[in-house]
């Protein structure tokens, strides 16, 4: 098989292809055989389509949870630090 | 070089700071006990270091990059080892995800529509929670190089150099990880 068929029937591949492009633009060799395959494929285009959108939601959920709501430390700990970093700085 | 010490007010920290940093330990690594070391760590290793502080960012981008590497270290020490266990697990598990000749998908482990595919943001909270629940389960070595590109928009560079990972294996771990993670969720959002 050469190696452009590989490609076009690998969805191996394609989805690693379908991955990297979330993060880096791919080689104009890379993007031809992708679109190729998925031109040929349901499934790796129903694959991309998920991936894409697990992608935003994981950076949905990091983002979120670096807002102030929701989460805070219990006042103990919280007195246990500050009296930790008196000592320190009384050192 | 006295006057660039007044931005640091480590009396205030734990008031200003502590809730920030544990959340963000926590989005993390999802420990609420060694979120808790961290912060602590992190308060502790700054005061050792607060005269090397220059003034260039706030105090809580300083705290926080001291708290990143902290989180670094953790991953790394996670996921060393030449050959992890849970990663040999996982590795053998995808074997069944492509055809072995041709990479085809096979039959049962092929993507299914599973309600995703039009990105609703009304799926909220139920979702992220198996998001995260999935996520937890990837092998310790591809949650660490998951979640330090996604959250962090960390280089390539980095990541690969901070967790020993060839350029090659950082895109099959990433393409990996994924996987995985898309597989668990379809199972368990349906």
């Amino acid at each position: 098989m050469s190696p452009l068929k590989h490609i076009i029937y690998n969805c191996k591949q394609a989805t690693l292809l379908i991955e990297k492009r979330q993060f880096k633009k791919l080689s104009f060799r890379e993007f031809v055989e992708l679109r190729i395959h998925l031109a040929g494929c349901s499934v790796c285009t129903l694959y991309n389509k998920q991936s894409q959108v697990i992608h935003k939601m994981v950076q949905q959920l990091f983002h979120d949870s670096m807002q102030a709501t929701g989460v805070h430390l219990d006042t103990g700990f919280k007195q246990e630090l500050q009296i930790r970093i008196e000592e320190e700085l009384n050192k | 070089m006295a006057t660039e010490n007044q931005y640091l007010n480590p009396r205030q920290w734990v008031e200003a700071h502590a809730d920030y940093l544990y959340g963000y330990t926590l989005s993390r690594l999802n420990d609420e006990e060694q979120a808790k070391d961290l912060v602590q760590e992190t308060f502790l290793a700054a005061l050792e270091k607060v005269d090397k502080f220059e003034g260039k960012s706030s105090e809580r981008t300083w705290l926080t990059a001291i708290l990143k590497n902290k989180i670094i270290d953790v991953y790394r020490k996670k996921s060393s080892g030449l050959r992890q266990a849970d990663v040999k697990v996982a590795e053998e598990d995808q074997q069944d995800f492509f055809e072995e000749d041709n990479g085809h998908w096979t039959k049962a482990y092929a993507p299914q529509p599973f309600g995703i595919e039009d990105h609703d943001p009304l799926v909220g909270k139920e979702f992220n929670s198996i998001l995260q629940k999935c996520m937890q389960k990837l092998p310790a070595l591809w949650m660490a190089v998951f979640t330090m590109k996604h959250m962090d928009d960390a280089t390539t560079d980095i990541i690969c150099s901070e967790l020993k990972v060839t350029q090659a294996n950082f895109w099959v771990i990433i393409h990996r990880a994924k996987l995985n993670l898309r597989a668990c969720l379809q199972k368990n959002w349906i």
